[in-house]
């Protein structure tokens, strides 16, 4: 391909990565460096509301936003450098909980609380989606050719589902009345509430997650398993190699650039785990950091929200995203620059 | 025959633009507007759009749209639904209209009641109250002898008589969903305490004893809940009424009607609706009102034609018709059993929800922080102060402080 050619293909879709990426991360960015405020006042109002059978009159001094000549509401800008990023994290108090080594502490702050969860619910998933994805494109790759495409169709479900429409049926399932949970009662013959625990509600999450980004992680694996050397495996055969000297030595190397890929992806998805939290309402017992972000995104009745620790929490879960994946794109690196791929 | 399809159609046409039988007069205006879901609104826009030309948008999450739509120029909506505290954004940005005039023109059927009145202006037409308050099964406490709940230790003490009986599955069901339901419930409990929520300059007031003792009231009461009680909304918790599966409940008056409904409940005419229980001070509740507000920025014969068509669907044909679905404020309203325990509550002297922006930002806190509590992961002074702190850095942020 001409330069020329190259750089008309790939301009329309830089343009639209710098408009409606890069610009708005850019503003985010900013914003958490800032404070936007209403200017208030003091005023006393007179407030008449309905009673049940005559009106409650109350006068008290209100705290209402400043309106400028022309009715709308005036609000200033000031540069407060790390303050939002220092509210955010509570280092102080994060500091003597870890001075005291106590994680109990550590969890009573809902920015480090949310981070734990984030990190385990990444870190457990991931071996365990690799783990699955491989076992079911294993299985269906040596399955007989007539069954394969019905077994691919189903196995690909899970996927298909929208994440909040799947973690509200797990909920359905689970929830006190639900069908699974009293299955589990009338078996273990005795109460159980999965909602509420933090540790069966990080259970159910997980199971929810892994059934979810499994069938993603089986079609690339079985596409990556159509291209393995037959030559190599049937000499590995006369050789002596059983199935899991061949798995091992063979399949696994000739798959790990999708494995890697595979958890990349995963670990950037997992990360922003949100979907799971307003399904099962379990912030109460867990929450994340896509969730905290969310949350002071959310407009309270009267119409506050917190947009610029908003534009924080959103920018520390970027830069969490880009340290959890470094290890990988490092490694990916090295096998580029060593002409592996 | 082509004819004949033809006049048909030119009739049809006619018939959905001339004005029902519902609606007196024919309007040719469009008007726009924006509501919360339940029954109560489905009513209310129903019987507005008879008069032609409305269209009515009613969604649960009104809240996060209302202020912005408002805001536009022109407003995006006429007519706005608004509660108690769903009000202060628009009034905070001055988005909507004083109805002095409109009122004087169009509203002779108004009841004075129903006028919200700010600094003497009127800025809200309310049509309906609304409360939480207790809802028991009258055959339970019957068969077990127990007397009518006045305090939060009488349903305790109740509640402990039916667990010992085993007549249903948890003695007692609230809407204490994490978030601002749970909010909610530490607000009435604490006003009925005759507690204050702001000091000197905005500074919270919450982690005193009226607080603890609230708290402590809650998590006691959780005891005979369903365990999964921090994901219980309203919805949850009627349904849990209605299928038999609790004996009483705190919950709203807009709730009440859905237990006499023979579709979906099971209890059809078991249930007696009480007075909220009294706290140190009065009933642990606070009064809510639904109402209409009409958009600032739209031109006067606009908000003529809305505030002429709000009327009608707040008129006595509609509650007539409608009368289990709120408690209205509007003439020609009959009070029935659904609705005894909300007046009880507002006649033992509940008082009305403190709304404004301090408020909104102090809600949020306590919605984040009181499961902290109620899970047992923090007492009830350091869950207090913690919450005092959530709420200090957030009115910081927005200038309140």
């Amino acid at each position: 391909m001409k330069k020329r050619d190259f750089y008309f293909f790939v301009v329309p879709s830089l343009l639209m990565m710098f408009l409606f990426i890069a610009v708005p991360l850019a503003i985010v960015f900013k914003q958490s460096f800032y404070i936007t405020q209403n200017v208030f006042e003091k005023v006393e109002v007179e407030t008449c509301t309905p009673g049940f059978l005559k009106q409650i009159c109350q006068t008290k001094i209100e705290t209402k936003p400043k309106l400028d000549e022309n009715g709308n509401v005036i609000e200033v800008t000031d540069f407060v450098g790390f303050e939002n990023y220092k509210n955010l994290l509570q280092i102080n108090k994060f500091k003597n909980a870890v001075y005291n080594l106590s994680l109990y502490e550590i969890e009573k702050i809902n920015f480090w609380k949310a981070f734990r969860f984030t990190i385990s619910f990444c870190l457990i998933t991931l071996p365990l989606v690799i783990f699955l994805g491989l076992l079911i494109a294993l299985t269906v790759n040596n399955l007989t050719r007539s069954i394969k495409g019905p077994v691919i169709f189903i196995s690909l479900l899970p996927f298909i589902i929208t994440p909040i429409i799947g973690a509200l049926a797990i909920r359905w399932l689970f929830v006190g009345e639900g069908i699974l949970t009293a299955l589990l009662e009338y078996l273990m013959q005795k109460d159980i509430a999965m909602f509420a625990n933090a540790w069966t509600l990080e259970l159910l999450m997980i199971i929810y997650r892994v059934w979810h980004v499994a069938p993603f992680a089986f079609i690339v694996f079985y596409a990556g398993l159509q291209t393995v050397n037959k030559e190599i495996l049937e000499s590995a055969v006369i050789d002596g190699a059983n199935r899991f000297e061949r798995l091992r030595y063979i399949i696994i190397p000739h798959l790990m650039p999708l494995i890697i890929f595979v958890s990349l992806i995963h670990l950037m998805d997992s990360y922003r785990v949100f979907e799971e939290i307003v399904a099962f309402s379990s912030q109460a017992y867990v929450i994340s950091l896509q969730w905290l972000t969310y949350d002071f995104l959310i407009p309270d009745d009267t119409g506050n929200r917190l947009i610029n620790r908003a534009s924080t929490s959103a920018m520390l879960t970027m830069v969490g995203v880009s340290i959890i994946i470094t290890p990988l794109l490092k490694r990916t690196w090295e096998d580029y620059r060593e002409g592996k791929l | 025959m082509k004819i004949k399809l033809f006049l048909l159609g030119i009739a049809f046409a006619l018939v959905s633009n001339i004005s029902w039988a519902g609606c007196g007069f024919t309007n040719v205006t469009e008007v726009r507007s924006l509501s919360n879901s339940f029954d109560a609104w489905k009513a209310v826009t129903e019987a507005m759009s008879e008069c032609g030309n409305v269209t009515a948008t009613l969604d649960s999450e009104f809240k996060d749209k209302q202020p912005d739509a408002f805001a536009a120029n022109p407003s995006l909506y006429e007519i706005g639904g608004v509660s108690g505290s769903t009000i202060t954004p628009l009034l905070n940005a001055g988005t909507i209209r004083p109805l002095d005039d409109l009122v004087a023109k169009y509203g002779q059927n108004l009841n004075p009641n129903q006028l919200i009145k700010i600094d003497g202006k009127i800025m809200g037409i309310a049509m309906s109250v609304n409360n939480q308050h207790l809802m028991y099964r009258k055959d339970i406490f019957d068969n077990l002898g127990i007397a009518e709940p006045k305090t939060h230790d009488d349903v305790l003490a109740a509640a402990e008589k039916i667990k010992a009986a085993n007549v249903v599955d948890y003695p007692f069901g609230a809407a204490y969903k994490s978030g601002w339901n749970l909010a909610e419930e530490f607000v009435n409990m604490y006003l009925g305490n005759g507690g204050e929520f702001f000091g000197d300059g905005n500074a919270p007031a919450i982690n005193n004893a009226a607080g603890v003792k609230s708290l402590e009231t809650m998590k006691k009461l959780t005891a005979y809940m369903d365990p999964e009680y921090l994901t219980s909304d309203s919805t949850y918790a009627q349904k849990q009424m209605q299928q038999e599966k609790i004996a009483m409940a705190y919950l709203w008056a807009t709730r009440a009607g859905a237990m006499d409904n023979a579709e979906e409940s099971k209890v059809v005419g078991k249930i007696v609706m009480a007075s909220a229980p009294m706290g140190d001070v009065r009933p642990a509740s606070t009064l809510w009102w639904d109402g209409i507000v009409i958009a600032k920025n739209i031109s006067d014969a606009k908000a003529d034609a809305a505030f002429k068509v709000a009327m009608e669907g707040l008129d006595t044909e509609m509650v007539t018709a409608n009368n289990d679905d709120a408690v209205w404020l509007i003439t020609g309203f009959n009070p029935g059993p659904s609705a005894a325990g909300a007046s009880a509550t507002a006649a033992n002297g509940a008082a009305p929800y403190p709304s404004g922006s301090r408020m909104g930002v102090m809600h949020t806190a306590l919605g984040n922080g009181i499961a902290d509590f109620l899970t047992g992961k923090k007492d009830a002074a350091s869950a207090l102060a913690d919450i005092e702190a959530a709420y200090t850095s957030a009115a910081k942020e927005k200038g309140l402080m």
